[in-house]
Order: C-alpha cells, then sequence, then structure tokens
C-alpha cells in the first residue's frame, strides 16, 4: 500500500513541480514585454505612496499622468503615514476641479487605501516577522479586491508585499497587472532594497531610473531624467 | 553694520530645516557661537530652526543682545513660505527639502546625519554639490563651509520633469504617447 501511494507522488509531485515551473518561467517571459496597442480604453490603476520624499515624486507622475485612461485609482499608504493621502486626496481634488472647469465628463473617484507595514524603522527583526506576515495577508486582500492592471511604485517597503501579491495572482492565472516601477531620485549610484528586489527578480514590467550612473549599472532599466 | 539701526538695513534670513527627523547634531552645531558668528559677519541678521523631533533647544535671542536673532519652532504643515523670505537655507539631506529649495531658486547647505544608519541620502547631496547646485557639510565642519562658500558660485537648478516616465508608461501600455 505504502510503497503504491509512493509510486504516486514520485510522479504526482514532479508533474506539479514542473508545472509550477514552466508558468514562472511564462510569467517571467511575458513581464516587460509591451502591449501591441491597447484593445482596452482605462485601466485600474494601483498608486503606492511611501513617506516624504516618495510621495512627492508620485504625485509629481500622478498630476500628468491622463486620468482619463489611468483609471480608477486606488492610492496606497502605510496605516503609520499620515501624510501621504491628505496630500492624494489634494491632488485629486485639484484634478476633479480641473475636469469640471473644462467640461468633461466626471471621472471615476479615486480610493484611498492604508495598508499594514512589515517592519517600521528601528523594530526588532524577530516581531518583523510576524508584522510582514501579516502586511503580505493585508496586500493579498488588497490585490484581490482592487485587481489592479496598473502598479506606479517608487520605493517605501509598502510596496514589496503589494508587488508579490500582483506576482502571485499572474502565476496562479488570476489576474496581470502590469508594475511600473520608479527608483527613488535619492538613489544616486545605489538602488534602494526594493528597487533591487524587483529588479533582479524581474517583477517589474519596466524600471525607471533617475540617474545616469544607474542605468549604466542596471542595463534593463530606462533612464528618465530627475522627477523633481 | 551698527547694531542700533538694524531696523534701516534690510534683514537677511538663514532658515534651518531639518524635516520630520531628529538631527541635533546639526540644530547644536547651528545654534554654536562659531557658527552664529559666521552668518553673522557674512551679513545675515536672523536665524530661524526648524528643530523636528529634536531634543536639544536652541536658546532665542534679540537682535538688542547680539548680532543674530535667533528663534525656532518644532513643525509647521509647509514650510514653502519660510524658504521663500529665507537668503541662506541650511537643510538635513532630505529629497523633499532639497528640491523644494532648489526649485526656488535659494542657496543651499546640506548637512547629512551621520548618525543615520543607512545614509542613503548622502548620495544625492554629493551629487548635487558636484554639479554644483548646493554646498554640502558635515555638522562639524560647517562653519568653514559657511566662512569658504560664495553662494554667487552656485549653478542654479532647473526644475525636473515626470513627462518622459509618462510617455514610456503609454509607449508600454500601447496608448498614444502625446
Amino acid at each position: 500500500m505504502e510503497k503504491d501511494s509512493d509510486k504516486i507522488w514520485c510522479f504526482v509531485l514532479p508533474v506539479l513541480v514542473a508545472i509550477f515551473v514552466i508558468r514562472v518561467l511564462y510569467v517571467l517571459y511575458w513581464t516587460g514585454k509591451p502591449i501591441g496597442s491597447s484593445k482596452t480604453h482605462s485601466l485600474r490603476t494601483l498608486i503606492v505612496l511611501g513617506s516624504g520624499g516618495h510621495t512627492a515624486e508620485m504625485l509629481s507622475i500622478m498630476n500628468v499622468l491622463q486620468n482619463d485612461i489611468y483609471t480608477p485609482r486606488f492610492y496606497v499608504a502605510a496605516a503609520t503615514d499620515n501624510m501621504s493621502l491628505k496630500k492624494a486626496r489634494v491632488l485629486e481634488e485639484s484634478l476633479m476641479q480641473q475636469g469640471e472647469n473644462s467640461g468633461r465628463k466626471m471621472i471615476e473617484a479615486a480610493q484611498f487605501v492604508q495598508i499594514y507595514r512589515s517592519r517600521e524603522v528601528g523594530q526588532s527583526y524577530i516581531t518583523s516577522v510576524g508584522t510582514t506576515l501579516i502586511a503580505m495577508a493585508h496586500a493579498l486582500w488588497l490585490t484581490l479586491k482592487i485587481r489592479p492592471q496598473v502598479i506606479i511604485c517608487n520605493g517605501p517597503g509598502t510596496c514589496i508585499p503589494l508587488c508579490a501579491s500582483a506576482f502571485l495572482f499572474k502565476l496562479l492565472g488570476l489576474g496581470w497587472s502590469h508594475i511600473f516601477y520608479v527608483e527613488s531620485i535619492a538613489r544616486v549610484r545605489k538602488l534602494s532594497l526594493s528597487g533591487l528586489l524587483l529588479y533582479k527578480l524581474l517583477l517589474a514590467d519596466q524600471f525607471y531610473v533617475q540617474w545616469p550612473q544607474l542605468q549604466k549599472k542596471f542595463p534593463r532599466a530606462h533612464y528618465v531624467g530627475c522627477l523633481m | 553694520m551698527d547694531g542700533a539701526e538694524n531696523g534701516e538695513h534690510s534683514r537677511k534670513m538663514v532658515f534651518v530645516t531639518v524635516g520630520t527627523t531628529c538631527f541635533d547634531a546639526l540644530v547644536k552645531a547651528v545654534d554654536s557661537q562659531q557658527v552664529r558668528e559666521e552668518l553673522s559677519r557674512k551679513g545675515y541678521t536672523d536665524l530661524l530652526i526648524q528643530m523636528g523631533r529634536g531634543s536639544y533647544m536652541p536658546s532665542k535671542v534679540s537682535g538688542e543682545d547680539e548680532p543674530l536673532t535667533v528663534d525656532y519652532f518644532t513643525f509647521s504643515p509647509s514650510i514653502a513660505d519660510y524658504l521663500k523670505s529665507a537668503s541662506l537655507i541650511i537643510s538635513h539631506a532630505g529629497s523633499g527639502s532639497i528640491f523644494e529649495t532648489l526649485c526656488l531658486g535659494k542657496p543651499l547647505i546640506v548637512v547629512v546625519n551621520e548618525e543615520l544608519m543607512d545614509n542613503h541620502q548622502s548620495e544625492l547631496a554629493e551629487e548635487l554639490a558636484e554639479r554644483k547646485h548646493l554646498f554640502y557639510a558635515r555638522p562639524q565642519t560647517l562653519h568653514q563651509t559657511i566662512q569658504d562658500m560664495s553662494p554667487e558660485s552656485l549653478i542654479p537648478y532647473s526644475p525636473g520633469n515626470p513627462m518622459p516616465v509618462v510617455r514610456l508608461m503609454n509607449k508600454f501600455l500601447g496608448f498614444p504617447t502625446d
């Protein structure tokens, strides 16, 4: 009896592993391949905000991004970050105002969401394991609810659980998000940890850097100059 | 510069900011007699310190006792007005403070906090100093930087542009790249 079930597992397990590996390679292959010409008119967009400089850079992009294409928009910030969502609301209100003034049709209202942080600055590494798991679970939940087609982020640790969730969803065939990562302007010669992870693991569809030194070191990145 | 006639001469304010951080080393350095004397020698009349979460409190000084008036506060929702009315800004190395100041065209001395664990902030300050957009100092060398600096030698910073990111995103997703 045991020998039979052993034989079944000897067969089933390699098949499962093979399917998994093929699926991972498939996802990694298609990540970064541009879409021909878009068949959709609008894309559900998730924007990850981080403290201080990160949020300022992200909002400078959102200020010029076409708000009728990248909509509905979901802004996500860490639960302990008080300022970022407020600033995003101010931006969205002014975009609404501009839209009304120019007589364009009402765009869908943006939503503002808070997410648990994997690790606070100075938190012990032991407790960080627990909080990272909670953050990961919360990120999976949010990804399920929001089903983003585009994710824009620029470096805070908050983006890693969200990008990991998006990757998991791609693996399971539950949805496809295009991830655009903009490395922070403060990174001139070295990438941040988030940037390094997304670059090395091939998770981002497009990876942007603001200084030429980084583009030389990381040739798959696109040099976009300073945003600020 | 006769101290009694301060009101007749236009005031030149030095604004010091540490953002939302705790940067006692900078506040102490700025509050030191050495730095205050140096600033006064360079023609500055007022020193305003935004000290954030720091615990070191500078001493408030009115213009009658000393050539340099000193005042401080912890936080403000927006420091834009202070930046605009300052003649010189001394700031921590946060990218927000740096670019807000540079885009206003003000002379800037960036001081990096060496006590921060992962000091990636110094990369940005060093790069911009190399490009002559600002001066770069450590708390211990601040008085020297003030003595040696000539703000007119700074090259104005042209504000950046987020459009290249937008164009690349649109191109990738198959939308028109205006």
